[in-house]
């Protein structure tokens, strides 16, 4: 097999990791800081799909699509925290799943009644049509571009959970958030920004997949199984992991379409499984967490 | 509506009674149904995917199968009774439509049942109306149920098959030494459709670079791209359904892929080219069972458009509303013929039928009962060569329909 092929590929593989990562991120982030396993995470990334595509058409830009998509999700994120989620703080695991779960139907459905349940045209933006030689073969612009804006997210996730004080808030705050309440912090006003962060990440996720994929009422689904295998074989709540795992998934993915392209969507729950067998709580899990 | 008075009961009222009250209410609405049964309407069974990835196909359908009934019905119906058609979700699901189908024919007391999309879907449906002896016409472009083992008289076939639209397809669009790659959905529609082109490629003398066989419903192709562009084909077939049509030829275009080769899909989807846009389906080229632009070199496509445009405010007729329109309509014809609804009776019309309802005339081959039709070969548009929003596609070819576009009974493994 031909070196420049397998590097072409390991590309391929990136960029289709940087929509996983992103995805997973916002999902790992919600369970890991509020416990709550969202299921409208999917629903929410198609919802990102759309408003990125309905501001984009209002605009007339791609760009302001993709930066006030994530923004106007993530605030109607934070209203279904706020609305619904937060009562069910305390309960069993199950209801804010259930909860979710039963969201992400009515948000498909509500897509399906406003804007019909075919597919939308999301036209890749001007600036990025078209192919770069990488030199050892032709890659398409956008995904090059989708690649270094993950990057770039990511470092400014890390630099505020990191370094500034209201990471320190939201870290101690998902270790224990009954002594963040004795120190006097208003942990429910961080609840409610994690979310809100955790859905506008999958909105982002959905504006960025838009060109890549035809925009409809179901696109989710798939994306929201997939971000799942990814946190689980990062660990549950594990940002780190949630990076580490969507690389390795989307790299696995796009070198196995090589060999056996069948194979290509069963390998991501081999590897899941693989992982399980080995680590429990998956690569970068706490123990007694998963 | 008995079961809302349940709703104002009295606050009194004791659950035993509200329980035997709604129970009344259910044998109430049970019993108009009971009594439907009695009387001379003429029921089609209807499934079809209203859910799910093949919605918008199959709206068309039941907008097209409603307009063959209403036009039977405007003039009288058959032998002086009403037909109507019974529309039920299959959730492209093949237990799904196989339980509705049982439903229609058990509890409907349906005369026969046209639909289905999908390729499992069919063969669950035909399984179910096979057993108990129900005349069913399926709309799937897979035609396994043509073959031997599947096959009953009361079978019929009415959408083009896999071998009809690749051999189309390829005619037009491969020539002798070319080389020829493949991005295949792993299931039976795609398997059909490959085994299609191979044949196709055999007579004409293209060689085969290679095949992908991708998995069915897959969201992304980009990982599969660099290595059909290593393969340096000069016409690429993609042999996938719905979104995965889309989806495929979108990825291909964001490599570049319409620079070095030919795009070429068995059957092109009307609802798939609006869904990506002109710019990206431009240039490719597909076999189509109907496309509403037949209208300017074919009567009767011109009289299905008006009479669906005067049924929908205007809009055009799609591929696959088409089927919906054809397979009921043909169904209905067989049955004016055979003066009412007894099998044996419909059955024999059917076989004996000639009938031209959306583009020219057309029969059901006798052995294996597929509709013999015309292809059609449509090559993509660009933007700036439409016309208008409903331009979407050139006629490349039009094939008028003949037996030796399909393969042989023997073949299929019926007696000749």
């Amino acid at each position: 097999m031909d070196l420049s092929l397998i590097i072409m590929q390991l590309f391929s593989g990136i960029a289709l990791a940087a929509v996983l990562v992103i995805t997973a991120l916002g999902l790992t982030i919600v369970f890991g800081m509020l416990g709550v396993v969202n299921f409208a995470h999917g629903a929410l990334f198609m919802i990102g799909a759309y408003a990125g595509l309905y501001l984009a058409s209002l605009t007339g830009s791609f760009w302001w699509g993709l930066l006030l998509a994530p923004v106007l999700v993530g605030a109607f994120g934070m209203l279904i925290e706020f609305v619904l989620v937060r009562r069910l703080y305390g309960r069993s695991i199950d209801d804010p799943l259930l909860l979710t779960f039963g969201l992400s139907y009515i948000l498909v459905e509500g897509v399906r009644i406003v804007f019909g349940s075919d597919g939308i045209p999301f036209p890749t933006p001007p600036q990025l049509i078209g192919v770069v030689d990488l030199g050892v073969g032709f890659f398409p612009k956008y995904r090059l571009f989708v690649i270094a804006l993950v990057a770039v997210v990511l470092l400014v996730l890390w630099l505020m959970l990191e370094r500034t004080r209201v990471g320190l808030i939201v870290r101690a705050g998902a270790r224990d958030p009954q002594i963040m309440r004795v120190l006097g912090v208003d942990i429910g006003k961080v609840w409610l920004a994690i979310f809100g962060l955790g859905v506008g990440l999958a909105a982002l996720g959905g504006v960025l997949a838009g060109p890549m994929r035809s925009v409809n009422p179901e696109m989710g689904t798939l994306v929201l199984a997939e971000a799942f295998v990814v946190t689980v074989i990062g660990g549950l709540g594990s940002i780190v992991g949630a990076v580490v795992a969507g690389l390795m998934v989307g790299i696995c993915i796009s070198m196995v379409a090589l060999f056996a392209p069948e194979m290509a969507t069963i390998v991501m729950f081999a590897l899941m499984a693989a992982v399980l067998l080995v680590r429990p709580q998956g690569l970068f899990g706490l123990k007694g967490r998963a | 509506m008995p079961v809302y008075e349940t709703k104002s009961r009295p606050a009194g009222l004791s659950r035993r009674k509200a329980m035997m009250a709604m129970s009344a209410g259910v044998a109430a609405l049970a019993m108009p149904r009971l009594g439907r049964a009695a009387d001379d309407t003429i029921r089609i069974g209807f499934p079809t995917p209203l859910t799910g990835p093949f919605a918008a196909e199959a709206r068309d359908q039941v907008k097209c199968a409603e307009l063959a009934v209403k036009l039977v019905n405007d003039k009288g119906g058959i032998g002086g009774r009403k037909v109507e058609l019974l529309v039920r979700d299959d959730k492209l699901n093949a237990g799904e439509a196989a339980t509705r189908t049982l439903e229609l024919i058990e509890k409907d007391k349906v005369h026969a049942v046209v639909g289905a999309l999908s390729s499992a879907v069919q063969l669950a449906v035909n399984e179910v109306t096979r057993a108990r002896g129900v005349i069913y016409v399926s709309i799937s472009q897979s035609d396994t149920i043509n073959e031997v083992k599947d096959f009953s008289k009361f079978t019929f076939h009415e959408a083009l098959n896999p071998h009809m639209t690749t051999a189309a397809v390829a005619r037009q669009t491969l020539k002798k030494g070319m080389k020829v790659a493949h991005l295949v959905a792993d299931y039976a529609y795609g398997h059909e459709m490959l085994r299609g082109f191979k044949r196709a490629q055999a007579s004409i003398g293209a060689e085969s670079v290679g095949e992908i066989l991708h998995p069915f419903g897959a969201a992304d192709y980009s990982t599969f791209m660099p290595r059909l562009m290593s393969m340096r084909p000069d016409v690429l077939c993609i042999s996938n359904f719905g979104r995965d049509q889309a989806n495929a030829i979108k990825q291909a275009v964001d490599f570049g892929i319409k620079q070095q080769m030919k795009i070429v899909v068995p059957v092109i989807l009307h609802n798939q080219r609006l869904a990506v846009g002109a710019d990206v389906f431009e240039g490719v080229v597909g076999g189509a069972n109907y496309y509403w632009g037949l209208e300017t070199q074919n009567k009767t496509a011109a009289e299905f458009n008006k009479a669906f445009r005067t049924a929908n405010g205007g809009a055009i007729p799609t591929d696959y509303g088409a089927y919906g329109y054809s397979g009921v309509g043909s169904l209905l014809q067989a049955m004016q013929v055979a003066g009412g609804t007894d099998t044996e009776k419909v059955v024999a019309a059917l076989e004996g039928l000639q009938y031209d309802l959306t583009k020219g005339p057309q029969h059901y081959r006798k052995c294996d009962h597929q509709s013999v039709q015309s292809v059609l070969v449509l090559e993509s548009k660009k933007k700036s060569a439409m016309a208008n929003e409903n331009d979407l596609f050139a006629i490349v070819a039009n094939d008028p329909g003949a037996d030796e576009m399909l393969r042989s009974c023997s073949e299929l493994g019926h007696a000749t």
